[in-house]
């Protein structure tokens, strides 16, 4: 019961973190598009509890930035102004889980804006930007691969329980979309459909161009699964008693698949994830001012930011908790659904 | 032969089958590159249709597909609308500069996880079995994005690498090492990015693969005669797992222009990737569909390559085959 365990440990590092991504409006301490154009490139404020005179506050606090003496984009600590955190305060009105009017944020300040991952060419915080974005990318995701799974499941349980030259069809179907480069028939797809789209319908878009991409290794998978199935005993049990093939189909047969699907779905996520990333980086994808975790590190593509605001490249790594969620999940899934290699 | 036949015959069914999938794409393409030109006020509407004409853009889809066919025959792969040229030469400069990039990448990456993978194999469960695959565990959960862009913000921290392209702009003038130089300077990050993104994939398949044949009792039997134990792991050990291996060589094989793309574009490298981007932008189709062909014609060539390595590594695939 140890790897039951496990996976159940995987899940909940998951369910945490996406928590903390849906609720993002709560955890984010401004809006993501709210701007200040004041403050582009800001550096990430540190976190004090010390202060410059060496006195102790069990409140945190961060110093305000400014610009240093005869420069245009360096920043210092200006100690004379400190910004003491606050939790639980009133700021942007945002919508939770989108439809609950709120203004409650996590922590905040009561004057001037804090920055704890620096900001972005128009000042917008980049934390917001983060947790806002993995919404758009992490939604992308779960939707696509769900689309995925589902188009697989409908095809491998026709090729499957029908045989014959439906099963000839489909396979040889699948194949090609094996064969095809999954990155080059992801941006084909794009190419053949508008660019200029709003937010909303790029977003739509994409979710469609990821569902339809990748069916075909579940489809191969489920296949095999039903092949297997219905030639079991209860199953022709079920068809002497007269049960129609859907009743077959939905009562006992596909739930044997279900162990293949968890384990697909974890495979498929995070790749839907990466794969909107790329898009979005590329440009091909959400456009701005919607943040997506691939247009939050577009910036990088410029000289100028990767030389001079490194700190932009900060939200890369806070992706990968996330990535290593779903791969532990993923391998411990494999594992458990082929109990006779666990030893190895 | 007919194993061989019948996996080339499969072959050139996926070929096929893809390029008409791409060109049934295009069908469900709505706007095309002539009316991004439509909106150009100094180009009259006459020339556009002329241009239409010329590029048969109007006529019927099986109609194009086959011209198309013809010109991939003839060795052009349709016409850039952007480049007013045929599709091929310009597709294959690109593709000449992405496999210099993936070929050395490929065969560094390989280089490493044979020998990783077996040493890891060999202290199953030991201190570098861990090591091993606790590092492969934390490369495999870095987003490619996240690892090419990591590396290049580490490359303009120290200064060490030159920033994309694929050579300096006094190239020409410096000598005969100093080019070889200069080239193996710019493709180093390129690779690096290339080769830790396939290296856990690797050595955990030939991990897995050399412990499963360990076990074997011909090694037992091998290792009771007093056989050094590298001769053990390599001459006796790796060719009896080699099958899985192979197959994952013919897959290395096939995504050697597929599998770069976004490292070039991150890292500006000149190959097929930033190419294929800009077509997709500029709606320019045929390069677009050349592309995908191209790629697809290695992935299946690869594939191809694999069954005829195990075709000929393996008798018992041969004598199955033979009858």
């Amino acid at each position: 019961m140890k790897g039951k365990r496990a996976i159940s440990n995987w899940i909940v590092l998951l369910v945490a973190l996406h928590a903390i991504v849906i609720l993002g409006g709560f955890f984010a301490p401004y809006d993501p598009a709210e701007q200040d154009r004041k403050s582009p490139y800001l550096p990430p404020m540190r976190i004090h509890f010390v202060d410059a005179e060496g006195h102790f506050h069990a409140r945190p606090f961060v110093y305000s930035l400014q610009l240093s003496a005869g420069s245009y984009d360096k920043y210092e600590e200006n100690t004379a102004r400190p910004l003491a955190l606050r939790f639980f305060v009133q700021g942007a009105r945002y919508r939770l889980l989108g439809f609950v009017p709120a203004r409650l944020h996590l922590f905040g300040t009561g004057s001037e804006r804090i920055y704890l991952l620096g900001s972005d060419s128009y000042g917008r915080d980049q934390l917001s930007r983060f947790l806002y974005g993995g919404q758009v990318s992490l939604f992308a995701g779960l939707l696509g691969a769900g689309i995925t799974l589902l188009l697989g499941l409908c095809v491998g349980a026709m090729a499957g329980y029908y045989g014959g030259w439906r099963d000839d069809l489909l396979m040889r179907l699948a194949e090609l979309f094996l064969a095809l480069p999954w990155l080059y028939l992801l941006f084909a797809l794009r190419a053949f459909l508008p660019l200029t789209v709003s937010p909303l319908q790029a977003f739509f878009l994409i979710i469609a161009v990821l569902g339809a991409v990748g069916w075909a290794r579940p489809a191969r998978l489920v296949r095999g699964v039903v092949l297997s199935a219905k030639e079991r005993d209860f199953v022709r049990a079920a068809r002497g008693f007269g049960a129609t093939s859907g009743y077959l189909l939905r009562r006992h047969i596909l739930p044997e698949a279900s162990s293949v699907l968890m384990t697909q779905a974890a495979i498929l996520v995070p790749q839907f994830v990466l794969a909107e990333m790329t898009l979005s980086f590329l440009g091909l994808g959400v456009p701005e001012p919607v943040p997506s975790w691939g247009n939050l590190l577009s910036s990088l593509q410029q000289y100028s930011v990767l030389v001079s605001y490194w700190w932009m490249y900060f939200p890369a790594l806070m992706m990968v908790p996330f990535f290593l969620g779903y791969l532990g999940l993923g391998s411990r899934l494999q594992e458990y659904g082929e109990p006779y290699k666990i030893g190895k | 032969m007919p194993y061989l036949l019948r996996r080339f015959g499969h072959a050139i069914f996926l070929l096929i089958g893809v390029s008409v999938l791409a060109f049934v794409f295009t069908v469900l393409a709505p706007g095309n590159y002539f009316d991004e030109m439509r909106l150009n006020p100094q180009i009259a509407p006459e020339s556009i249709v002329a241009l239409k004409t010329q590029y048969e853009v109007d006529r019927p889809l099986p109609v194009r597909y086959l011209h198309w066919v013809g010109s991939v025959l003839r060795g052009d792969m349709g016409f850039s609308f952007a480049y007013n040229s045929p599709v091929a030469p310009l597709l294959f400069i690109r593709a000449r500069n992405t496999l210099l990039l993936t070929i050395t990448a490929m065969l560094l990456a390989w280089g490493i996880a044979l020998p990783l993978g077996i040493w890891s194999a060999e202290h199953q469960g030991g201190v570098p079995d861990r090591l091993v695959s606790s590092g492969t565990a934390a490369l495999m959960v870095i987003p490619d994005l996240a690892l090419s862009l990591g590396l290049l913000v580490v490359a303009v921290k120290s200064g060490w690498f030159p920033m994309g392209g694929m050579v300096s702009l006094q190239f020409e003038s410096l000598s005969f090492l100093g080019k070889i130089r200069d080239l193996f300077l710019h493709m180093a990050l390129p690779i690096a990015a290339l080769v830790i993104s396939v290296l856990p994939l690797l050595v955990r398949h030939v991990r897995a693969a050399i412990a499963e044949v360990l076990d074997a009792p011909f090694l037992l039997a091998a290792q009771g005669h007093g056989i050094p134990r590298r001769t053990l792991l390599y001459g006796y050990a790796l060719p009896a797992a080699a099958n899985p291996l192979i197959s994952l060589f013919g897959f290395s094989v096939g995504t050697l222009l597929s599998g770069s793309l976004l490292v070039e574009v991150v890292m500006s490298w000149p190959g097929l990737g930033p190419f294929l981007l800009e077509a997709i932008l500029a709606r320019d189709l045929y390069v677009v569909i050349g592309g995908v062909l191209l790629s697809t014609l290695f992935l299946v060539g690869g594939n191809f390559l694999a069954d005829l390595l195990l075709y000929w590594a393996d008798p018992r695939i041969r004598t199955e085959a033979g009858t």
